[in-house]
Formats: C-alpha cells, sequence, structure tokens
C-alpha cells in the first residue's frame, strides 16, 4: 500500500492552523516523553515552560528580552528565504555583529549616547553583511549553493571570536576570555523600567516592520518575491535575478549583525564566548514556524522566547534539563513542516503499484 | 623535520577518519538525489548514544550498534520528512540536527552531568604498532580499506548503487525502468547514516573517549561540502578529506613553530573552514549535480 | 523465429480530461501484428496522451484497452512492458550518467548483481538480430542522439515487447540515421513480426513504411486509412486536412505596405550540436504578423529564446526600429519595447503571485512611486485588464489558480496592454478550449491592427494561415522561405515544413 499525495484543490482558512495546532500536540507528547524521563512531570513542566513566565512581570519581560535577538535573526532569515538564498548563516553573521560592535563599543567612551547607541547597531550591521558577502558572491557570480557556504562559516566566526577573547581582548581586569565591558555611551538604554528590555527590542521590531513593509509593499520587495517564488519567470520578465539575491544575502546578513550588536549593547556589555545560543539557527525555526511571514515571526519570536525563560525556570524548579526548550522548539519545527504538507496534498492509500 | 612530516601523517590520518566515514555515508544519499542536512545532528548523537551505551554496559560493542541504531531512525524521520511528505530538505535537515543535538545533550544531562559525571569509557585504542604513522586506530584502516572501497563498489557496482545513481539522475527513467524510487531513496538515506553513525562513534568510543558539547563542532557541514567538492566520487571525497586534514592537522604543528606562535590559534583552527570555501570557489563552477539534486519525485 | 501469433491491441474509446480541456475524445484504434501504424496529427492533438495510456504513464478517465480481446489494466509502465508493449518517447528515459549497458541492465537490477554481462550479449546480437549497432560500455551522455535513440529502442527490445511505440522518433535524426532507423523498423515488421505505432510528421518516412495512417485532431480519430500507396501529398491534405490545393480565402489584411520595420533579424546563427539556427534573418514591419511555421523541432524555441534575450546567439545581429541591440537581455529587450508570450505559459507565470502582481512585473517601473508600488494604479490596470481581456479571475487571485486559457490571457494583457513595439508569441493556444482559441487569435489579430509587429510562432499551420500576412517556414534551424499568406497554399506550405523541397 502506497500513500499518494493529491495537490489538494482547496484551501479553507481553518486547515492552516488546525494543523498546527495538531503539530503542536504531537510535539507536547514527544516531549513529555522525554521530561518523564528526566524524572519531572510533564504537566508541571508545560506549565512552567508556557505558562509560568506569561503569570509574572518579570517572566514576561524575560521572555521579551530573549526573543530579542531572535527577532533580528527571524527577520533575517525570513527575507533571504523569501528570496530563495538559503542563509543559513545567521548564527555567523550574528557573532560577526558582535565583533564589530565590541569594537567599536570599545572606543566608543568619547561619543555622546545619542550617537554611540545608533553607531553601535550600524557597526553590528556592517560586520554581518560583510561576513555575509563572500557566500553571497559565490552565490551570485559563480552558481556555488550557499546552503554550505554560509554553514562553514558559522564556526569560522566562532573562532574568531574565541582568538580575540583568548588574545587582544582578553578582559583587562580579570584576564577571563570575555572582553572589557563597552562604554557607558554605547550602552543601550533600559526601555521597561526595573527590566532589562532594552532598547534593542525597538530596534528589532522597527527592522522587523521595515522588512515586512519593503517585502509587501515596495517595487523591490514585489522583485524579491518573484525571484524567489520563480526565478525563470523573473527572468523572463526582465528582473536580474542574480543582483536580487546578492543584495538579499548582504541585507539578511546585516539584519542578523545588528542582531548581534542589540545583544552586546543592550544586555551583556561585553562580549563572550557564549554569547549566542545559537540565536542564528533558531532563526530558521522562527522563520520557518512562522511561514516566513514578518509579523508572524514576531509572535513566534516572543513564543520560543516564552519557552526559552519557562524552559530555565523549569530545570530549576523541577531540575529538568534546560535545553529542554531548545528540544520542543526542534521538534515543533518537524512536526509543523509535516504538518503544513499536509495542508496542501491529501494523502490517497493507493493498493498496489500505482 | 622528518618527524614533523610524520607526526603531520599520522595526525591527518586520525582526524581524516570520521570526516570520510561520514562524507561516504553522504555520497551515497546524495547520489539519490537527497541532501542530508541531518549529518552534524546524527554524527553528534551517534557519538552520544554510543558512548552513553558503552558507558552503561560497559561493552564498547554494544555502544557501537546503539550509536548506529540512533542513525538508523534519525535517518529515517529524515527520509519520511523529505520523500515521503516532499518537506523542503534544508530545512528538514536542519530541523532534525537540531533536535539530535539538543536531545542528545539533554540525556547527556540527565544521564550524567546532572550527578556531577561524564559519559566516558575506556576507549579503543590504537593497533598499538608500526610506528606513528601505522599506529592508527582499527577504524582508521577499516575507514580507508574496507569502507572507502566497499561504498565504491555499492554505488559503481553493484546492482542497488546502479538503482540509486538511475533515482539521483533521471527519477523518471528509473520509474519508467520499473525501479522503486522512493523505496531506493529511504534506502539509500539509511545507509548513509549507518556511515554517519560510524563516524560520530570513531570520535567518541575511540579518539577521544567522552563526550563533551560540541564535540562534532561542524565536521558534519565539512563533509557536505567536501562531497560536493568531490563531486560525489569517492577518490575525490578522498583528496578533499586528506587536504582538510592535512590543514588541519597542519595548524596543530604550526603553533609550535616559533614565526608562527604569534598568530591566534584560532585563527588557524578556521584555516580548515576557509580551505574548503576555498576549495569549493575554485572547483565549484558548473559542478555536477545529481539531476534530481532535491527534487521530491512524484509521479502525476 | 516466430512464436506463437501476437494478438491485435485495441484501445477503445478512450477518454482523457485535464482540468478543462478534453485531450482524448473517445479514440478508438487498433494496433495489428506485422503492420506499421502511422499516427498523424499537430502538436497537443493527443497523440502523445494517447501513447502514454498505452504505456500506463497515465490511465483514462473512460474507455479501455484491450490486448488479445482480453481488457487489460495498464496501470504503469511496469505492466505495459508485462504486456509486451515497449515506447521510445521524445525525451529518452535513459540516465545519461550511466553507460549503456548499465542503461539496459537497469530494469533487471538485483541488489548485489548487475548482469551487465547479458546487457553486453543482447548489445552484441543487436546488429546481427535487429540490425541495431550500440557501443555496449560507452556513456550514453557522450553518444550523438542517433545512438541514443538506438539504445532506448534496444532497451524496449531487450524486454521483450511485440508492440513498440515510437514518438516521432526522426525529429532528432539525420537523413542517413532516418534511413538505418526506417530499415530497423522495416526489419523489425517484417522479420518480428512486430506491431509498431510510428508518431511522425515526416511525410516522406511515413510515405515508406506506413501500412495503416490515422490522423488525431484536437483527440479525436478524423480518418484511419490504409496508407500503402498513397503518396506525400495525399498524407499532408490527411493531415492538414481541407481540399490541399486551393488557396486560403482570408480578409484583407490592414498592413500598409509602407510601414516602418520594427523587428529585424539579420544572419543570427546559435551554434548547437543538434538543433540551433543558422544565419536566420528577417523583418518584421509594424501592423504585420509574420507567422513563423514549421515542425516541432526545427529551431523555433531557439528562435523565441533569441527574441526574448533568454538566449544569447553565437553571430548576427537584432534590431530594434532599427537599432541594434547589443546586449539582448530580457530588460533591455522589454525596454525596447519587444515583449514576449513563451510557449509554456507555465515558465513565465509565477504561480503563487497575485494576477495584479503578475500583469505589472515586467514593467514595474510605471507603477512605482517613490519606490513604492503603486497599488491603485495597479488596481486599475488589472480591472481594466480583466474587462478588456475577458479574464475570468479577480485581481487578487494566485495565478496558479486560474484555467490554462485564463493564465494565458492574464500573460497576453501583460503582453499586449502595454502596445508594444514588437510581440513575439508561440504557441499561444496550444492545449486551449476552441473559445478561448477564437478569443486569443482575436487578440493577437486586434494588437497587429493597433500596429504591433507580431511574430507568431506556431506549429498549428490553421492558426498560422489565418492570422499571419506573411509566413516564415523554419526547416533545420534556417528559414527557408517567407511567402504571403494569401499567394500560398496550405499543402505547399506542408511540403515545406517537412522539408519537401520546392
Amino acid at each position: 500500500m502506497k500513500p499518494r499525495f493529491v495537490l489538494r484543490a482547496d484551501d479553507p482558512w481553518w486547515r492552516g492552523p488546525a494543523l498546527v495546532a495538531l503539530a503542536a500536540l504531537v510535539t507536547f507528547v514527544v516531549t513529555a516523553a522525554l521530561i518523564r524521563w528526566s524524572g519531572g512531570n510533564p504537566i508541571a513542566a508545560f506549565r512552567y515552560m508556557f505558562i509560568n513566565p506569561l503569570q509574572s512581570r518579570f517572566g514576561f519581560t524575560e521572555s521579551i528580552l530573549s526573543a530579542t535577538p531572535l527577532v533580528f535573526t527571524g527577520a533575517a532569515v525570513a527575507i533571504a528565504f523569501r528570496a530563495g538564498y538559503w542563509n543559513i548563516g545567521a548564527e555567523g553573521q550574528l557573532l560577526a555583529g558582535t565583533i564589530g560592535a565590541t569594537w567599536f563599543g570599545l572606543h566608543a567612551d568619547s561619543l555622546p549616547s545619542v550617537v554611540a547607541v545608533p553607531g553601535i547597531l550600524v557597526a553590528g550591521a556592517i560586520c554581518g553583511a560583510a561576513w555575509s558577502l563572500v557566500p553571497a558572491l559565490l552565490r551570485a557570480r559563480l552558481g556555488i549553493d550557499e546552503v554550505v557556504t554560509t554553514l562553514l562559516l558559522n564556526p569560522v566566526a566562532l573562532l574568531v571570536i574565541t582568538g580575540l577573547l583568548n588574545g587582544p581582548w582578553r578582559n583587562s581586569e580579570t584576564g577571563f576570555p570575555d572582553s572589557d565591558v563597552i562604554a557607558k555611551s554605547a550602552m543601550m538604554p533600559v526601555v521597561w523600567p526595573d527590566t532589562r528590555v532594552h532598547l534593542g527590542l525597538a530596534f528589532g521590531v522597527v527592522v522587523t516592520l521595515m522588512c515586512w513593509w519593503f517585502v509587501g509593499r515596495m517595487t523591490g520587495g514585489l522583485k524579491l518575491r518573484a525571484v524567489g517564488l520563480a526565478p525563470g519567470a523573473a527572468r523572463i520578465a526582465g528582473l536580474h535575478v542574480e543582483r536580487t539575491l546578492l543584495s538579499t544575502a548582504v541585507v539578511s546578513g546585516g539584519i542578523a549583525g545588528m542582531g548581534g550588536a542589540s545583544e552586546i549593547a543592550g544586555v551583556a556589555h561585553q562580549l563572550t564566548i557564549g554569547i549566542s545560543s545559537g540565536f542564528g539557527y533558531t532563526g530558521v525555526i522562527v522563520a520557518t514556524l512562522a511561514a516566513l511571514s514578518f509579523v508572524g515571526s514576531l509572535v513566534v519570536a516572543l513564543m520560543l522566547g516564552i519557552i526559552n525563560v519557562g524552559s530555565f525556570s523549569a530545570s530549576r524548579a523541577l531540575s529538568i534539563p534546560s535545553t529542554m526548550g531548545e528540544v520542543i522548539q526542534s521538534v515543533l519545527l518537524i512536526t509543523v513542516v509535516a504538518a503544513l504538507v499536509i495542508q496542501k496534498y491529501r494523502i490517497v492509500w493507493k493498493r498496489g503499484d500505482a | 623535520m622528518i618527524d614533523v612530516i610524520v607526526d603531520l601523517v599520522a595526525a591527518t590520518l586520525r582526524i581524516g577518519t570520521p570526516l570520510l566515514l561520514a562524507a561516504l555515508g553522504e555520497i551515497i544519499t546524495e547520489r539519490s538525489g537527497v541532501l542530508n542536512l541531518g549529518i552534524e545532528g546524527i554524527m553528534y548523537s551517534s557519538a552520544f548514544s554510543g558512548i552513553a551505551a558503552a558507558s552503561y554496559t560497559g561493552s564498547l560493542w554494544i555502544g557501537l550498534l546503539v550509536a548506529v541504531g540512533t542513525g538508523l531512525v534519525a535517518g529515517f524521520i529524515l527520509a519520511f520528512l523529505t520523500v515521503t511528505l516532499g518537506v523542503n530538505q534544508h530545512v528538514a535537515g536542519l530541523g532534525l540536527t537540531l533536535f539530535l543535538i539538543s536531545t542528545s545533550n539533554t540525556v547527556n544531562r540527565i544521564l550524567f552531568t546532572s550527578e556531577g559525571g561524564q559519559a566516558r569509557v575506556d576507549p579503543w585504542s590504537s593497533i598499538g604498532f608500526g610506528g606513528p604513522i601505522f599506529d592508527q586506530y582499527v577504524f582508521t584502516y577499516g575507514t580507508l580499506f574496507v569502507g572507502a572501497p566497499l561504498v565504491w563498489w555499492i554505488v559503481w557496482r553493484s546492482g542497488f548503487g546502479l538503482r540509486v545513481r538511475a533515482v539521483g539522475e533521471n527519477p523518471e527513467a528509473a520509474d519508467v525502468a520499473g525501479i522503486q524510487v522512493a523505496r531506493t531513496r529511504y534506502q539509500a538515506i539509511l545507509l548513509g547514516t549507518v556511515f554517519m553513525s560510524l563516524a560520530g562513534a570513531f570520535i567518541t568510543l575511540a579518539y577521544v573517549g567522552q563526550f563533551t558539547i560540541n564535540i562534532i563542532n561542524g565536521r558534519g557541514w565539512v563533509a557536505v561540502a567536501l562531497v560536493i567538492f568531490g563531486r560525489w566520487n569517492v577518490g575525490r571525497c578522498i583528496v578533499g578529506a586528506a587536504i582538510f586534514s592535512l590543514v588541519n592537522a597542519g595548524q596543530l604543528q604550526l603553533r609550535l613553530v616559533p614565526a608562527f606562535a604569534d598568530i591566534p590559534f584560532e585563527l588557524l583552527l578556521a584555516l580548515p573552514f576557509l580551505a574548503v570555501i576555498v576549495g569549493l570557489a575554485v572547483s565549484g563552477r558548473n559542478v555536477p549535480y545529481p539531476g534530481s539534486y532535491l527534487k521530491p519525485y512524484r509521479r502525476l | 523465429m516466430k512464436s506463437s501469433p501476437t494478438p491485435s491491441i485495441w484501445l477503445k474509446d478512450i477518454r482523457k480530461v485535464y482540468g478543462a480541456t478534453v485531450a482524448l475524445d473517445g479514440v478508438t484504434l487498433e494496433l495489428r501484428p506485422a503492420e506499421v501504424h502511422a499516427l498523424l496529427g499537430e502538436n497537443g492533438a493527443g497523440k502523445t496522451t494517447l501513447m502514454k495510456t498505452l504505456f500506463g504513464l497515465t490511465q483514462p478517465d473512460s474507455g479501455h484497452i484491450e490486448v488479445g480481446g482480453v481488457a487489460t489494466r495498464l496501470a504503469s509502465p511496469r505492466h505495459a512492458r508485462a504486456a509486451g508493449i515497449g515506447m521510445v518517447t521524445q525525451h529518452f528515459s535513459l540516465v545519461k550518467t550511466m553507460t549503456v549497458a548499465e542503461n539496459l541492465a537497469l530494469a533487471e537490477a538485483g541488489l548485489v548483481r548487475v548482469d551487465l554481462a547479458k546487457a553486453r550479449s543482447t548489445a552484441e546480437d543487436a546488429p546481427s538480430r535487429y540490425g541495431l549497432e550500440v557501443p555496449a560500455d560507452a556513456l550514453v551522455a557522450e553518444l550523438p542522439v542517433a545512438l541514443q535513440q538506438r539504445v532506448e529502442i534496444l532497451k524496449a527490445l531487450a524486454a521483450g515487447c511485440r508492440y513498440l511505440i515510437l514518438d516521432e522518433p526522426t525529429a532528432v535524426l539525420g537523413p542517413k540515421d532516418v534511413d538505418s532507423l526506417l530499415g530497423v523498423i522495416e526489419r523489425l515488421r517484417d522479420q518480428e513480426s512486430m506491431s509498431i505505432v510510428l508518431i511522425s510528421h515526416k511525410m516522406r518516412e511515413v510515405e515508406r513504411v506506413a501500412d495503416r495512417v490515422s490522423v488525431l485532431r484536437r483527440g479525436a480519430v478524423v480518418a484511419s486509412t490504409t496508407a500503402k500507396g498513397m503518396t506525400t501529398k495525399e498524407l499532408v491534405a490527411l493531415m492538414v486536412g481541407g481540399d490541399g490545393g486551393e488557396p486560403v480565402a482570408r480578409a484583407a489584411t490592414r498592413a500598409k505596405d509602407g510601414a516602418a520595420v520594427a523587428l529585424a533579424l539579420r544572419g543570427v546563427s546559435v551554434k548547437r550540436v543538434r538543433g540551433g539556427l543558422a544565419e536566420v534573418s528577417f523583418e518584421v514591419r509594424e501592423g504585420e504578423i509574420l507567422g513563423v511555421a514549421g515542425v516541432s523541432g526545427n529551431g523555433q524555441s531557439e528562435l523565441v529564446d533569441v527574441l526574448s534575450g533568454t538566449l544569447r546567439a553565437d553571430s548576427g545581429q537584432l534590431e530594434v526600429a532599427g537599432s541594434v541591440i547589443a546586449n539582448a537581455t530580457p530588460s533591455a529587450l522589454l525596454a525596447a519595447g519587444v515583449g514576449m508570450l513563451g510557449e509554456d505559459r507555465h515558465a513565465s507565470a509565477v504561480h503563487h503571485l497575485a494576477v495584479v502582481e503578475n500583469l505589472v512585473l515586467d514593467q514595474l517601473q510605471s507603477v512605482t512611486h517613490l519606490g513604492h508600488l503603486n497599488r491603485g494604479a495597479m488596481a486599475r490596470r488589472c480591472e481594466a485588464a480583466i474587462k478588456e481581456f475577458e479574464i475570468k479571475a479577480t485581481p487578487d487571485q494566485h495565478l496558479g489558480t486560474l484555467s490554462g486559457g485564463n493564465m494565458q490571457k492574464v500573460l497576453l494583457a501583460r503582453l499586449f496592454g502595454r502596445a508594444p513595439r514588437a510581440a513575439i508569441v508561440s504557441q499561444p493556444t496550444r492545449g486551449l478550449d476552441v473559445a478561448s482559441t477564437r478569443y486569443v487569435r482575436s487578440l493577437i489579430a486586434g494588437a497587429r491592427d493597433d500596429g504591433t509587429a507580431v511574430v507568431l510562432v506556431s506549429e498549428d499551420l490553421d492558426e498560422v494561415l489565418e492570422l499571419a500576412d506573411r509566413v516564415a517556414v523554419m526547416y533545420r534551424g534556417q528559414v527557408v522561405g517567407i511567402v504571403r499568406a494569401t499567394e500560398v497554399s496550405r499543402e505547399k506550405l506542408g511540403e515545406m515544413m517537412a522539408g519537401v523541397s520546392a
């Protein structure tokens, strides 16, 4: 008995959300097993992960804080994927952004805040864009698959950071491999009093909305979408496919880099080896779960931020490993993409060989 | 000087073993038209499950078996997503990698580190004779003299390999010839994961003897790049793996040379990755991707 | 040599519908042993679809197939092969990166053993048994097309087929190879008593080997008779219909003789191993339709690609309104006022974008204001196009959900809506129903009346003769003649198309 996939003719509004809900259910069941094994109560664990953060101001604002870098990387990945440019290097681009931001921050003592804060973000963006340039050029000029090239530059970026922190940027006071604290003027102000939520979030949301505006309303955005959906038809219509890919890749890298700068300037205030806990890869999850929509990625980023905070508190309260949050996120990704296929195709079980 | 070269060659062989094993597995998979980006996660989870099982049972062989079993389960998930459902292969593979890595880290926490322990075994040792160059692990000899020729034979001489290549090049033609495209791809993926699992298991069960976070560190991605660089040929992949491993081993040596001591060693660590990118750029134009690469097959 | 007598195959009342298009409309046909049955008809008539049902590649919606009087369900190529049916398609189903022997051994390859020895001996026996020579260990990709075709044929023969379907086998062959192929066909019929279905446009070849002829037009059999003794003229008449001799009466064209030359090709060549273009030159004036007639595969696709900028010519020049276009990219040509409607509408359509967005995709500057899309202008243009071109769609509908005819209308609206200086239109009514076909043709004529220079590339001779002012006939990448539509007969055109010298 072999399943045949028949393209569905209809597209009712309820099918997508219903399938996503089904995917979420499967995710819960799968991760519940793992939670049980770790000695925790799944129901209690899920309560910590999803409900708990929303029940206190601290939990909620920490969730927003955790979501902030994901807002940037989600948008970066979404805009690249929309153009058909498979940028899996957002992690490295974000890390490159942290390097640029740290350099700027360490030299920004004499600058007033009003210059330093945007400046640090720009420094991060430029470095992220530069990190994206080589794979982008290889793709645009030589047609070399960007998946592998962007992927390989991720560990390289981490190595550069490690090298800097063990070398010239080693902490001048403690001697540990983390950088000196950046200049006060470059630090991002907190926007929610008594919390750690910083201005970076605002920038992230603005950048995401700019992407949304660009792709939805500007001519360049229509070109981007056409190139991503049907490059052959776009070429026939006179659009410059390679040029679009190149500029999109660079912008994507810049956004990811800005996300790195936001982490430095808003939260960490110094560069450490663990500055990124996979924000770039999680960006792929954010973008995919949001079906590559920008407004959706804001929601998904917040959701993942909640899960991050929740799993951390669950780990302390229930002694469940804190990595459980990542497990949930990745299982959710797999089940949702599978469910979305079923949204488009009906499965017909045919007897025999057909 | 001779010592340096000898050490270099010896290190190259050691470092290249998991890389080549993983690349061999990816060759089989991609020859059927499927990109398996789960390779990094499969190596990682096999490395972990192998040593976990070995640590609990005291038997390295059981560990090896468990490692391969883990890989097969992962491969089945990938095959179901990409071949049966036709999900975008980049997303499916990456999602699988993230899942496998986070799950492995979680189980590691549960079983070992939460109690202050670590997955550790008395690893397989090298054969113990033959001088620096020839004193390698059985795994290494196995990979070079059994694994690589075996994969070559499978892909190029066996009936299975013929079917895999047909499916990878022209699934419509294969279909017309009566070959079951989906089943062949499943088989190619699963067989590939066996090699990838072995690669991961080698690292924990033989090379290092313990499990640490980030133990694979991007070598799965390097294997994918090597397969493209090697144009899906076993011989060229061996060359590519040798070059990467040589550069990797070289940077270890370079650090000892006074003239290079000032260069931060991380830059040298990055050299191998950069070398792969350069290799792709140089040879990368008009690479003969398998005809059905990344394309799910549906008979209309 | 001869085993048990081969039974006839009957296709009875086969119907196949794709969406709104009727591909096969109740076709009944008999295939007898030891006979070559030629199947004629223009592209889109349903020949390939019919053969696909015979080979199990697709299932008929109704009707059935009888092998020796027994209704047989051919659910897949494997079933067809089991019933003794073999097929050589236009696009070979060979794995190019494998050798001939490996391709021959593919169908029976086990897990471990590949019986290359058997494949090689099949290849070695082939010359004496079938008159086919194939190099067993050569890589298929390195073989010339004629040899690749022989491998395809041998593949079918080696599987023991009694019925062999050949889909336009000589379209890709030179005269000498055609001769040897025809010899093979005759040998298979006479010595092996095989039943051969030959789909072909080449009248000479049909005349030489066919025992019976059936003509398909728009999914139905319009004639089926013995071919023995028919001349090429009679065959052509059968295929193009109508009475062959007289010029077609046409409405007087409105093309002004003194109109300026809108588009010109001068000595354009594209070098290809097979196909390509050879020194193509012609001029098209404003308010004129130049029809390009020819059997599929004689350079028309390359011509369209050059005129649309997606293929760079190796030599020669393209001129628009007298000025040479140095770097003929799609955007340069569009800027110069040259638009294109390709033969595969799905290759020009972005299925997941809305109608309103597809409509302006090649002229975005005209709806851009300060970098933003002027949605109001786009909507207005879309409403106007929907009304003017009678498109059954809403502006925000995804283009991919439209029927073929409506999708074509959108692309035509895009093309003609900007009142281009020149328009290249290729196979505009392929796969369309009668109403859409009529409409599209009137659109093209209307554009001509408005002053656009139109190059109409079509394999449908009716279409060319109805619309064109002048007709250029392509044969083997060359323009073998340009004639006034009013001064040429259908039969004469058919002969030029078929390579029959004047």
